[in-house]
C-alpha cells in the first residue's frame, strides 16, 4: 500500500489568514481520491500547495516517497504530478494539437529542440495522436482553441494534463461550468483514465464525486474534517452538519 | 480518420503545415536582393535598413514571442557596436566576418549575464532594470573615454575586406550585400527556432507563464535562453552598423535607439518575424521624409507618429492603414512564422 | 569637513528630486500609469519661470509659483484631452505614449529655446554662501532644503489631515473600492495629476540652478525620476522621500568620491535594489 502522494502537517498562511491547517493527507497509489468541502474550505489552495505554484509555511510534501517540498513547479511535472485548473487556462490562439503537442514535447524531452521543426519527429505524433484521440478532439485539432466549445476546452485541458503521462493527476473541479449536455464527456473521461495513475479530484458535483471515488477527504476551513469510504462519509453527521448548515450544496 | 499510421501522419502534417515556405515570403526576400541593382545610389540607406532590420528583429524574438519588455535592448547593440569596432581597431581580428561573429558572442556573453536581472519583478521593474543597464553602459563607455573615444566615438577604424575577398566600395553596395546576406542567415536560423518546439514553449509562456510551468515547461530557463539569443542579434546589428560606416559611438546605447526601436517594431507588428524588417523599412522612409521637412528636429515628428499610433491602438491602425500589407502580412502568417493570428491581441 | 558639505549638497539634491518625482510616484501608485514624460512638466515650469525673470524681469520668489501653476495647468489640459484614454491599457501602451510626447517636447524646446543651457537669473542674497553653525553653505541649496522641506511637510499635511487627502489615499489603496464609497477616482486623478505637474514643474524652476536646465532635460533625468519612484515604491510619501535621500546623497558622494564612475553608482544601486526588492524598498509599487 504505497503512498502516491502525501502531505505532513502542511501549513499555509496569507498575512494573518490559516488557510490550510496541519494538513496531512494520504493518497494511496492507484486510488481515485476526492477532495470536497464547502466553498472557500482551501482546496484550491491545496492543489496550489501540491503542484508548487504555492510555497508552505511549514510542512512537507512527498511524491512517491520522495520530498518535492522546494521542488519548482515544472519539475514537478516531470516527476509524475500533473494538474487542471478549474478555470480554463488554455491558449485561445493555439489548436489543440500544438497544446498537446508542447506538452508531449516537453514530456518526451524534447521541448527544448530549437533546430527541429514541430511534428518532424514519429513518436512524438504518435503520442499526440493517441491523446487527441482518446479525448475525441481529433477532429478538432487544428482549430483554435477559442472557437471550440466549452465541454471540449474541458476535455482539452484535460487532456492536457493526461499528455504529459503522469503518475498522480490533480483534477481542479473538471466539470465546473460545463453544460449538461457535454458533462457525459468529461465523466466518461475522468472515468476512463487508467487505472495505474492516481486521481485526486476536487468537485462539487457530489453525482460524480459518489460515483468516481473510492476514498473522500472533506476540507473545512482548510482542515481535514473528515476522511473515510464515500458511504462512511455521507453518513457523518459532522459533514451533514457541514452541508446543510451551508444551505443546499452541488 | 482510420488506423494508427493515418492518424500520425496527419498530426506530422498538419504540424509541419505551418513551418512550410509560403511565396510571399520569397518574394518579399527576391525583391530585397532585387533592392541591390533597382537602387543604385542608395546603398548606405538600404545598409541602414537592413541592419535595423536585425535589430527589430532581435526585439521581435523576446517582445514578441517571449513577451518580454525591454527598454534597454540598445545595450547589446552598442556593446556588439564597440566590439566590432574596437576589434578593427586594434587590428585584433581583421576579417570582418569573424569580428562579426566574436562582437556577436560578445554581447551574447552580456545578455547571458544580464538576463538573470531581467526575469525577475514586474513589467515595470523589468522596463526600469533595462533601461537602468543601457544607461550604465553608456555612462561607462563614456567615462573609459580613452578606449571608447568617449563622445567622440571609436574613430579610425579602417575595415578589411569581407573573407579577404571583398573589399567595402564607397558606395556602400558591399557593404549593404554583407548586411543583407547577415539579415537572410540569421533571419533563417530564427525561423527555424520559432517553428521549433522551443519556440512553441516560448509563445506558451508568453501567453500563460503560469499554465506553461504546468505543463512542465522551465520557463526561466527557457526565457534566458531567448534573451541570449536575441543579444547576439541586437549584437551583430550594431556590428554591422560600425562596420558599414566604419563608426563607433554612445549614440549606439541610446535611450532614443531603443525607443526608436519600438517604433518600428509597433509599425510593422510582433510575433511573426517579418515586423521588424517591414517596420525598418517604413520608420526609415519615414525619417527621411520627415528629415526633409525639419531636418534638424525629425524626432518630433517621430514622436507625434508614436502618439497616434498608441491612441488611435495598435491593432486598429493596421487594420485601416496597412490593409494591403496586412494581405501579405496575413500570407506570412499563414507560411508559419506567426505567434499571434488573432486580433486583440495585446502585450 | 567636507563629508558634512557632500551631506548638505546631498539631502538639498535629494529633497529636489523628491519634489520632482513625487508626482510621478502618486501617478504610479494611484492610476498604475507610468508617465515617462513626467519630466516634460518639470522642464516647462523651468523655462515659465526663466522667461519671467530673465525676459519680463520678475522677482525670483513671484515666479516660483507661477512655475507650479503653468505646469499644472498643462498638465491639467494633457491628462483631460490624452492621457485619460491610456488608464487602462498596458505599460507598454502608456510607456510608449509618453516617449511619444517626451520627443516631442524636447525637440519643441530645442527649437523654440535652443540647445544651450538656461539659466536663471537668481537675486543677490540667494547667490554664494553662508555661515551656519560654523559651515559654509551655498545659500541656494539652503533656500532649496527649506521650499522642499516645507512642501514635503506640505504635502504630508494634504495627504493626512485634509479631505480629499483621505480620498486620494483610498483610491491609492483600492480605486474600485474607493468608488464604491462614492469617491469621484476620476476627479481625485485628475486633480492629484495636475498638482503632481504643478510640483515637477516647481522643482524645475528651483532645480535650473542646480541640475540644469535645457531641453533635454525629460531625457536626462528621466531615469531619476523612475529610480526615485520604482525604489522609493508608491504606496506611501515616506518611500519616494527615502529614496530620494538616499539618490540624492549616493550621486553627490559617488562624484565626489570616484568621479570616473559618476552615475555608474546611481544606476548599479538602482539595480542591485530591484533586484533585492522587485517591488521597491519600501512599498509597493505598482504591480497591479
Amino acid at each position: 500500500m504505497t503512498l502516491a502522494l502525501e502531505t505532513v502537517h502542511l501549513e499555509k498562511a496569507f498575512g494573518g489568514l490559516r488557510v490550510t491547517r496541519d494538513l496531512s493527507l494520504k493518497i494511496e497509489a492507484g486510488a481515485r481520491h476526492a477532495l470536497i468541502g464547502p466553498n472557500g474550505a482551501g482546496k484550491t489552495t491545496v492543489i496550489n500547495l501540491l503542484t508548487g505554484v504555492l510555497k508552505p509555511n511549514s510542512g512537507e510534501i512527498l511524491l512517491e516517497g520522495s520530498e518535492i517540498t522546494g521542488m519548482p513547479v515544472h519539475k514537478r511535472v516531470l516527476r509524475g504530478l500533473s494538474r487542471t485548473f478549474q478555470i480554463n487556462q488554455l491558449y485561445p490562439d493555439m489548436t489543440p494539437l500544438e497544446t498537446v503537442g508542447l506538452a508531449v514535447s516537453e514530456h518526451l524531452g524534447h521541448g527544448s529542440d530549437w533546430w527541429r521543426r514541430m511534428g518532424t519527429r514519429g513518436h512524438i505524433n504518435d503520442e499526440i495522436a493517441e491523446n487527441l484521440a482518446r479525448f475525441h478532439l481529433l477532429d478538432a485539432m487544428n482549430e483554435r482553441t477559442s472557437t471550440l466549445p466549452y465541454g471540449k476546452q474541458r476535455l482539452l485541458e484535460i487532456a492536457v494534463a493526461i499528455a504529459a503521462k503522469p503518475r498522480v493527476l490533480l483534477l481542479d473541479e473538471p466539470a465546473a461550468g460545463v453544460p449538461e449536455s457535454e458533462r457525459h464527456d468529461i465523466l466518461a473521461a475522468v472515468a476512463s483514465l487508467p487505472r495505474d495513475v492516481t486521481v485526486l479530484l476536487i468537485e462539487h458535483d457530489m453525482d460524480l464525486v459518489f460515483s468516481f471515488a473510492d476514498r473522500i477527504s472533506v476540507l473545512v476551513n482548510g482542515a481535514l474534517l473528515v476522511e473515510g469510504a464515500p458511504d462512511e462519509v455521507a453518513r457523518d453527521p459532522q459533514v451533514k452538519a457541514v452541508y446543510l448548515g451551508e444551505g443546499a450544496d452541488a | 480518420m482510420s488506423g494508427e499510421g493515418t492518424m500520425q501522419s496527419e498530426v506530422g502534417a498538419s504540424a509541419m503545415a505551418r513551418a512550410r515556405w509560403r511565396w510571399p515570403e520569397v518574394m518579399f526576400w527576391l525583391l530585397a536582393a532585387a533592392a541591390i541593382l533597382i537602387f543604385p545610389n542608395r546603398y548606405l540607406l538600404l545598409t541602414e535598413i537592413a541592419w535595423l532590420g536585425l535589430f527589430a528583429l532581435s526585439l521581435d524574438l523576446i517582445l514578441g514571442y517571449a513577451g518580454i519588455v525591454s527598454l534597454g535592448h540598445a545595450a547589446f547593440f552598442g556593446f556588439g557596436g564597440y566590439a566590432a569596432g574596437l576589434l578593427a581597431l586594434h587590428g585584433v581580428v581583421k576579417e570582418p566576418v569573424l569580428a562579426l561573429i566574436v562582437a556577436g558572442l560578445a554581447a551574447m556573453v552580456l545578455g547571458f549575464a544580464t538576463s538573470f536581472l531581467v526575469m525577475r519583478g514586474s513589467d515595470l521593474t523589468r522596463l526600469m532594470v533595462t533601461l537602468g543597464i543601457a544607461l550604465l553602459l553608456r555612462e561607462l563607455a563614456n567615462k573609459f573615454s580613452n578606449i571608447t573615444g568617449g563622445s567622440d566615438g571609436l574613430q579610425g577604424i579602417e575595415m578589411q575586406p569581407i573573407l579577404g575577398l571583398f573589399a567595402f566600395d564607397m558606395f556602400g553596395k558591399v557593404g549593404f550585400i554583407y548586411c543583407l546576406v547577415v539579415l537572410f542567415v540569421l533571419f533563417l536560423l530564427a525561423r527555424r527556432l520559432v517553428n521549433s518546439p522551443f519556440g512553441l514553449s516560448l509563445r506558451a509562456i508568453r501567453n500563460n507563464p503560469l499554465r506553461a510551468s504546468a505543463i512542465g515547461i522551465p520557463v526561466n530557463r527557457r526565457l534566458i535562453a531567448i534573451y541570449t539569443v536575441s543579444a547576439f542579434y541586437a549584437g551583430v546589428a550594431g556590428a554591422l552598423s560600425t562596420q558599414t560606416t566604419a563608426l563607433a559611438s554612445l549614440d549606439g546605447f541610446a535611450f532614443e535607439r531603443s525607443a526608436d526601436l519600438m517604433l518600428v517594431l509597433i509599425i510593422g507588428g510582433t510575433g511573426y518575424l517579418y515586423g521588424g524588417l517591414i517596420g525598418a523599412v517604413i520608420f526609415k522612409l519615414l525619417q527621411e521624409f520627415f528629415s526633409a521637412i525639419t531636418p534638424q528636429f525629425w524626432q518630433f515628428w517621430i514622436g507625434a507618429v508614436l502618439i497616434v499610433i498608441v491612441l488611435i491602438g495598435r491593432e486598429r491602425l493596421h487594420r485601416w492603414v496597412m490593409f494591403v500589407p496586412r494581405l501579405v502580412a496575413g500570407q506570412f502568417a499563414r507560411a508559419g512564422t506567426s505567434a499571434v493570428v488573432s486580433k486583440g491581441e495585446t502585450l | 569637513m567636507t563629508l558634512l558639505t557632500i551631506l548638505f549638497d546631498g539631502v538639498a539634491y535629494g529633497m529636489l528630486l523628491f519634489v520632482l518625482a513625487s508626482g510621478l510616484a502618486v501617478t504610479l501608485g494611484l492610476m498604475n500609469f507610468v508617465n515617462l514624460a513626467h519630466g516634460a512638466f518639470a522642464m516647462a515650469g523651468g523655462y515659465a519661470c526663466a522667461i519671467l525673470v530673465n525676459r519680463m524681469g520678475w522677482p525670483f520668489f513671484a515666479a516660483l509659483p507661477m512655475a507650479f501653476i503653468v505646469s499644472a495647468l498643462i498638465g491639467a489640459v494633457m491628462e483631460r484631452s490624452l492621457y485619460r484614454h491610456l488608464y487602462h491599457r498596458s505599460h507598454l501602451d502608456q510607456v510608449l505614449f509618453t516617449i511619444g510626447l517626451v520627443f516631442m517636447a524636447v525637440t519643441a524646446m530645442d527649437y523654440v529655446m535652443g540647445s544651450s543651457q538656461t539659466f536663471i537669473k537668481l537675486p543677490d542674497y540667494l547667490q554664494g554662501q553662508i555661515d551656519l553653525f560654523g559651515l559654509n553653505v551655498g545659500r541656494y541649496r539652503l533656500m532649496i532644503i527649506m521650499i522642499c522641506g516645507l512642501l514635503t511637510l506640505a504635502l504630508q499635511m494634504i495627504l493626512s489631515k485634509t479631505r480629499f487627502g483621505s480620498r486620494l489615499r483610498a483610491a491609492v489603496d483600492d480605486p474600485r473600492a474607493a468608488s464604491g464609497l462614492g469617491i469621484n477616482v476620476p476627479q481625485v486623478f485628475a486633480l492629484t495629476f495636475a498638482f503632481g505637474c504643478g510640483l515637477a514643474g516647481m522643482g524645475g524652476a528651483l532645480g535650473a540652478e542646480i541640475l540644469g536646465l535645457d531641453p533635454y532635460f525629460p531625457l536626462k533625468f528621466m531615469i531619476y525620476f523612475l529610480i526615485v519612484v520604482t525604489v522609493g515604491g508608491s504606496s506611501s510619501i515616506t518611500g519616494p522621500f527615502m529614496a530620494s535621500l538616499l539618490l540624492g546623497i549616493g550621486d553627490v558622494a559617488g562624484k565626489y568620491y570616484v568621479p570616473k564612475l559618476g552615475a555608474f553608482v546611481i544606476y548599479t544601486l538602482m539595480i542591485v535594489i530591484l533586484l533585492w526588492r522587485p517591488n521597491g524598498l519600501f512599498g509597493r509599487t505598482a504591480t497591479r
